[in-house]
């Protein structure tokens, strides 16, 4: 099924009280604003957000936990000098955090989405965030095993979409919104532009259509 | 280089630049180890790796080079060399996982005599935890180098026998470069390498971690 050309009220729909919502961005790069903006008003909470911050500032993703929506963040980084919202609620202990190193928040949606049904990763090895996993030598080398996160809904941000769904990105603003578009039950990705099927070389399509579901054209 | 000073944090970045071997990948901390790029020589092949997604990172963005799509991994704006190429998050941990990045390099609040490093978390029980991609870089590049100063501010050092803030990675540090001393870290121990403005005997004397 090609994906549906939606506003950015109408894609977010899809979001349900309860819902673990992956949000692509590192810092604001790739960071799909308007599909935040959309959340805030849509109106959803009870969330667990699974993003690589907690908000920065005063808008976007600390916009959604200033509205009291989220009730977890999964995240590598969520301090920050701008993450003031998020430093304010975990400190008044209205927000749950889980603190998951970079590559392994990255592998374990990877992994959500290649159907992997845990792995074992050499990071975190004898630090607190290992605490209380299995651990298993394996050739001389100790690894812990890291479970997928599987999103029920993936928001990204891309560059440029054909009409199928297939998406090109910019530079580093690529960074999760790959492997999060796979591991989500429903993808939406903000686009910068929406060309006709047949006007991105296939060679160059980074997220093919079958990982997206719902695009909304954000021209810049 | 020799100094009978401490050095600055400049000569710092200068002493582990020309450590870099030429065409090496390599990925820079957030903070003091982004100075290192200012002292790689024209013509080293050094290729920066920049956890957010990208080989080939080139110096610091200004005026109209400034891309909001194009930051480095302490979200500042940043450019490209020829050579560049992108890559999605998951891809760029596993070629640091892999075993493909030649050296890292980051800060420390503590570095042990094994080469236990802890970098990300001081422990306090108000502190909200951050790790980034440090504990992923630890065991994931050939080469882990530390820069720090030697003696935190009340005078104890960070060179310990066992570091006693949370650790990010056990036993992944081989160079140690400070403001008075640097050192190699193998299976072996501790070796010191140079000294700046401090005497062995000294470094001996005010250290808890033998070295030779």
């Amino acid at each position: 099924m090609t994906a549906t050309v939606v506003k950015a009220g109408e894609a977010v729909e899809a979001v349900k009280d309860g819902d673990t919502v992956l949000v692509g961005g590192f810092g604001m790069a790739g960071m799909p604003v308007q599909l935040i903006d959309a959340l805030i008003e849509h109106g959803a909470g009870d969330l667990t957000i699974v993003s690589n911050n907690a908000g920065n500032g005063d808008t976007g993703l600390a916009a959604l936990l200033a509205a009291g929506r989220v009730r977890k963040v999964v995240c590598s980084f969520p301090r920050q000098s701008d993450s003031w919202v998020f430093d304010g609620l975990y400190r008044a202990g209205k927000i749950e955090l889980e603190v998951v190193p970079q590559g392994n928040l990255a592998e374990r949606m990877r992994a959500a989405g290649a159907g992997i049904g845990a792995f074992f990763s050499p990071t975190a090895v004898g630090t607190p965030l290992a605490e209380g996993k299995e651990t298993r030598t394996i050739d001389g080398r100790e690894y812990v095993l890291e479970y997928p996160i599987r999103g029920d809904v993936a928001l990204i941000s891309a560059f440029r979409a054909d009409r199928m769904g297939n998406l090109t990105y910019r530079k580093t603003a690529r960074n999760f919104g790959p492997v999060m578009a796979t591991a989500a039950t429903v993808t939406i990705a903000q686009v910068s532009e929406i060309v006709e099927i047949g006007d991105i070389d296939p060679e160059v399509v980074v997220t093919p259509a079958i990982y997206v579901d719902r695009l909304v054209e954000v021209p810049r | 280089m020799s100094s009978d000073k401490p050095l600055t944090r400049q000569q710092m970045a200068e002493i582990v630049a020309a450590d870099i071997p030429d065409g090496a990948y390599v990925n820079l901390g957030i903070g003091q180890p982004t100075m290192v790029a200012d002292y790689l020589k024209p013509g080293s092949g050094v290729v920066l790796h920049t956890e957010n997604g990208m080989l080939g990172m080139g110096p610091p963005a200004v005026g109209d080079q400034i891309d909001p799509d194009l930051t480095n991994a302490g979200k500042q704006p940043v450019t490209e060399l020829p050579g560049a190429s992108y890559f999605h998050h998951a891809d760029s941990f596993a070629m640091m996982r892999g075993g493909h990045l030649d050296v890292c390099i980051m800060g420390a609040f503590q570095v042990s005599a094994r080469g236990d490093l802890a970098n990300w978390s001081t422990g306090a029980p108000d502190a909200i935890p951050a790790v980034g991609g440090a504990m992923d870089l630890a065991i994931g590049a050939k080469q882990v180098f530390v820069m720090m100063s030697l003696f935190a501010k009340d005078g104890k050092p960070k060179l310990v026998p066992d570091c006693t803030y949370p650790l990010t990675g056990k036993a992944c540090v081989s160079r140690l470069y400070t403001d008075v001393a640097s050192f190699r870290i193998d299976a072996d121990g501790v070796h010191l390498l140079d000294t700046y403005g401090i005497s062995r005997d000294e470094l001996a004397a005010r250290l808890d971690v033998p070295f030779t």
